[in-house]
């Protein structure tokens, strides 16, 4: 399964305090132990909300919204994406990451990412034509 | 879930992180392989036993090499002790200390290359296939030899077998624990690579049973390919390899439709290919474009698999630049299997009549004799100048060739839809 794999912002990281050497080189030396291991398929820092932009969808209009944002501890200062066996894994692996915002309290949160398999039954109308025309060929192709 | 049972999962989740990298470990301190995953699944039960109660250690790792670590030196002390007594007796080495290599110090050495040394014990020459297949499942990939053998669909026993034979001939053959550098390193890859790619395929196109592709297997493979990339980033073939792995595992998802019937590579909805995995693929060829000038043969069938996915729809394929690498592959192995292959391309490229031309130069060719996508290859290409009666003999004989009963079921309906209409 994947994963994504979320570090939550910080005063510090909002305020644009930029990591110590110290954090950078153990965040990459766990970023080594990923990718050594085959579970890392992407990742990145992110600018703090200062330089982001919402678009606010509602009513029928597209409002844009410039940061910074309110909610500091909802905002996502970095990702990844890992490939994982299972939840209990992506949990270990973060176990293992060094702490992200010293000397703050901070959350790094695992979202498991969507694989068409989830949707199910819940395909699209057209997929679902296609299948049942699908299906009603088969069927000919039985019965000839 | 209950707390034991959630204790269980994060056990069974550290044990997935660990145990390669804590064999790994212990085989380069005991230097005997089927010892090192004694001492690891003892470190194991032991986290079964204490972790319940005191919780997950804060390093797991760390306290499961600890574990390992005494058992170790508590089966050392034993062994020195029966050392010593049969010396006294003897007289042979009365006086001179006991030796035993110094585990206390040598534990805590650097193990960050590990990974890599399990890597290449698993897939050591010396070892048949199916030995470095099963090993490298089992130890790398954390798999159950019944995990295996479901995967592989072969007895369990079959699979147990592989094992330890496999450990036996490392012991016996007394392959060195120590990591090979340069070109030494360079020289074990092949076979490395080879067994990546073998797990990948048979995840891929799944030679026997009902399921066409089994993902899990896939997934296993790319992740080990990924960790050999990770470990050794100097080596074009490695990226190479990856990139085939990312490019084709990318269109898994497109290949089989919602009742499991397979969907041919042109034909399928190229919107569900896996953009991330497109896009990894992709930089991992052009690394390994970078590094080796002529491409290797994992390369160039990347090189291949990009012409695919870069194009957004199945008409702007470029047939020709395909059919170029192809000619680059049947230099490089003289495989009449990417003969056939070429001989799709060309018939792609220039029209089928040429393509055919190159297939029937194919059919005497003994290597290929019971190998279905022949007469599914010359199948096509009739259906495509319009020769049907041929054509359907063609996919009826490829049918019956067939292993896998999806593949079986789509050269019948292609068989059928050569038949007269009326």
């Amino acid at each position: 399964m994947r994963v994504m794999v979320m570090v939550k912002a910080s005063k510090n990281s909002e305020a644009g305090v930029m990591p110590s050497e110290k954090l950078l080189t153990e965040m990459g030396k766990f970023n080594e132990e990923l990718v050594k291991s085959g579970i890392m398929l992407a990742g990145d820092g992110l600018h703090p909300s200062v330089k982001g932009k919402r678009i606010r969808f509602g009513g029928g209009k597209k409002q844009v919204i410039d940061g910074p944002f309110a909610e500091t501890k909802e905002l996502v200062a970095g990702y990844w994406i890992w490939q994982v066996k299972s939840m209990d894994e992506a949990v270990e692996w973060v176990r293992r990451c060094p702490d992200p915002m010293p000397g703050e309290e901070s959350e790094i949160e695992i979202r498991p990412i969507f694989s068409p398999e989830d949707f199910g039954p819940a395909l699209t109308p057209e997929l679902r034509a296609k299948e049942e025309a699908l299906r009603a060929e088969s069927e000919r192709l039985k019965r000839s | 879930m209950s707390t034991a049972g959630a204790t269980r999962e994060a056990i069974s989740a550290a044990w997935r992180v660990e145990s390669a990298r804590l064999i790994g470990a212990l085989a380069r301190l005991v230097r005997n392989l089927d010892l090192a995953e004694d001492l690891a699944q003892e470190a194991l039960v032991a986290a079964l036993e204490k972790w319940p109660e005191s919780g997950i250690p804060d390093n797991p790792g760390a306290w499961l090499m600890a574990a390992a670590k005494n058992r170790a030196i508590d089966r050392a002390r034993k062994q020195r002790l029966v050392d010593h007594k049969h010396g006294a007796m003897s007289g042979e080495i009365a006086g001179a200390p006991p030796q035993v290599p110094d585990l206390e110090s040598a534990i805590d050495e650097d193990v960050g290359d590990d990974l890599l040394r399990l890597i290449l014990i698993s897939c050591h020459p010396v070892l048949p296939t199916e030995g470095r297949v099963a090993l490298t499942l089992r130890l790398l990939g954390g798999l159950t030899t019944d995990e295996i053998a479901r995967a592989f669909l072969v007895p369990e026993p079959t699979v147990a077998q592989r094992i330890v034979r496999a450990k036996r001939t490392l012991a016996e053959a007394r392959v060195p624990f120590e990591l090979p550098r340069g070109p030494e390193l360079v020289a074990r890859l092949p076979s490395v690579l080879e067994v990546a790619y073998l797990i990948f395929n048979e995840g891929y196109s799944a030679t026997r049973g009902d399921e066409l592709i089994r993902t899990d297997l896939c997934e296993d493979a790319l992740r080990l390919g990924r960790m050999i990339a990770g470990h050794v980033p100097d080596n074009a073939e490695v990226h190479g390899l990856v990139a085939l792995m990312e490019l084709q595992a990318s269109r898994a998802r497109a290949r089989v439709d919602a009742n499991g019937q397979p969907i041919l590579l042109l034909e399928q909805d190229r919107s569900k290919w896996d953009r991330l995995l497109v896009n990894r693929g992709l930089s991992a060829l052009a690394r390994a474009e970078a590094m080796a000038q002529p491409l290797g043969p994992y390369t160039l069938q990347a090189a291949i698999a990009a012409c695919h996915a870069r194009a957004r729809r199945a008409g702007d394929t470029d047939w020709k630049r395909i059919v170029a690498l192809y000619d680059a592959l049947v230099e490089m192995t003289g495989s009449p299997v990417v003969e056939l292959n070429r001989a799709v391309a060309v018939g792609m490229a220039f029209g089928p009549a040429q393509g055919l031309e190159l297939v029937d130069t194919l059919v005497d060719e003994p290597a290929l004799e019971h190998y279905h996508l022949l007469p599914s290859v010359r199948g096509d290409l009739l259906a495509k100048l319009g020769r049907k009666d041929e054509a359907r003999a063609e996919f009826e004989r490829a049918a019956k060739m067939a292993q896998n009963s999806r593949e079986k079921e789509l050269l019948l309906a292609r068989a059928r839809s050569c038949e007269p209409r009326n």
